[in-house]
């Protein structure tokens, strides 16, 4: 339980770690992509962190890296067709981006940092963690930036007012900026409570 | 559209319009990581544009090879795999030929394996059907694009680091996003200029 509140707060790839930027700001035009975009990232890092704990053991340390790479490569092309098959108007929106899932920098560092040194169950979990913790930092992106730039939530009108410079490149950075110094601020305020009960006691 | 304009459209449209930092969001990672030193940024750049410009050459002619062979559902794993190849390989070379050059984008070499703009080059190049010229000349413009981003954005964020009025949520991070998101801003207005 742990390992996966340790991806969805503690150490969340995006806003605390900030890594995968590029799909972070590419796909999360509305809430859907950004939802779909984090699954399939998610579908990849499970996947790969467990065929990798399970391999650790015979790859040697020289050729580590492009071996991971081969894995993860692998199950992007296998994730890649199966968008294709059944989510074909999702897999056109994504576009270039369900192949680039590939340099996608959490799933290389979560091999690498966690699934190469621990058993397949918790490198599963990790995979879990991490990849909801991504999911929902594009979710909440996506929700934001439809919101601001088209008014709606999921495709769902709710006012129209509508600024599209928040769907346009700009806003995907200003919107991310603007989450990221909120999430900050939380954090500081809960060090500052850690602090105050500590004192108190 | 004569060969030599079309040419020059894409060196253009790879540069201005299509930047591929601030308006495709490829490489955002090292535009991130790398951009508080000029210096640095610098380096960087010209380690992207190098690996940029050999792998869009290798990557052209292994796609003449796998549609020949009809496997092109292989595309990501052969071009993932031969950029990291590549990667290493300039690595060594420059490490024996010229240990200046090598001094100077050392560190950047291999971080660029996992820069999501040479991949993602590569890939569209293929996408776009380039011929073998286009795919050098788009890959060129897409390297000095990427350090033309990269080199103003550390510069600006040179003179943000002196500035001590940011509230301090914001700093770091959240207020370089949204310098990138006023630089892309700007950018914009090159929007539909060209269209090939």
């Amino acid at each position: 339980m742990k390992i996966i509140t340790n991806g969805l707060f503690k150490n969340n790839p995006t806003f605390v770690q900030v890594l995968g930027m590029c799909p972070t700001l590419a796909t999360t035009t509305s809430a859907v992509n950004g939802l779909g975009m984090g699954l399939a990232t998610t579908a990849v890092l499970v996947m790969s962190n467990m065929v990798i704990s399970v391999i650790k053991k015979f790859v040697p340390d020289k050729i580590r890296i492009p071996s991971y790479i081969v894995i993860i490569a692998s199950f992007v092309t296998v994730i890649d067709m199966i968008m294709h098959g059944f989510t074909y108007e999702l897999w056109k929106t994504l576009g270039l981006f369900i192949p680039l899932i590939v340099v996608n920098c959490i799933i290389l560092g979560r091999a690498e940092s966690f699934a190469s040194k621990n058993n397949v169950f918790k490198s599963f979990l990790d995979g879990i963690g991490m990849g909801l913790g991504f999911t929902g930092a594009l979710v909440i992106l996506g929700i934001v930036r439809e919101f601001l730039g088209n008014g709606s939530i999921f495709g769902l009108q709710i006012t129209n007012l509508k600024l599209y410079a928040m769907i346009l490149p700009p806003g995907a950075f200003i919107a991310l900026g603007m989450l990221a110094a909120f999430f900050n601020y939380l954090g500081t305020m809960n060090l500052k409570k850690k602090k105050q009960q500590k004192e108190e006691k | 559209m004569s060969g030599a304009t079309r040419l020059f459209f894409i060196f253009l449209s790879a540069i201005l319009v299509n930047n591929f930092v601030l308006s495709r969001f490829l490489g955002i990672c090292p535009f991130l990581g790398v951009s508080k030193k000029v210096d640095t940024a610098l380096g960087m750049s010209i380690a992207v544009t190098f690996v940029m410009v050999f792998a869009s050459i290798i990557t052209w002619f292994l796609n003449v090879i796998l549609v020949a062979l009809n496997i092109q559902f292989l595309q990501t794993i052969v071009f993932i795999l031969i950029i990291a190849t590549l990667v290493q390989f300039v690595e060594i070379f420059l490490k024996k030929t010229s240990p200046a050059l090598y001094d100077a984008l050392g560190i950047f070499l291999p971080l660029i394996t996992t820069n999501c703009a040479i991949l993602g080059l590569a890939l569209l190049n293929v996408q776009n059907e380039f011929t073998l010229l286009e795919t050098i000349i788009n890959a060129l413009g897409a390297g000095l694009g990427f350090a033309l981003a990269l080199i103003i954005f550390a510069s600006i964020r040179e003179k943000l680091e002196l500035n001590n009025d940011i509230p301090g949520p914001f700093k770091g991070i959240p207020s370089a996003l949204i310098t990138a998101g006023i630089l892309s801003m700007s950018f914009m207005g090159f929007q539909g200029m060209i269209t090939l």
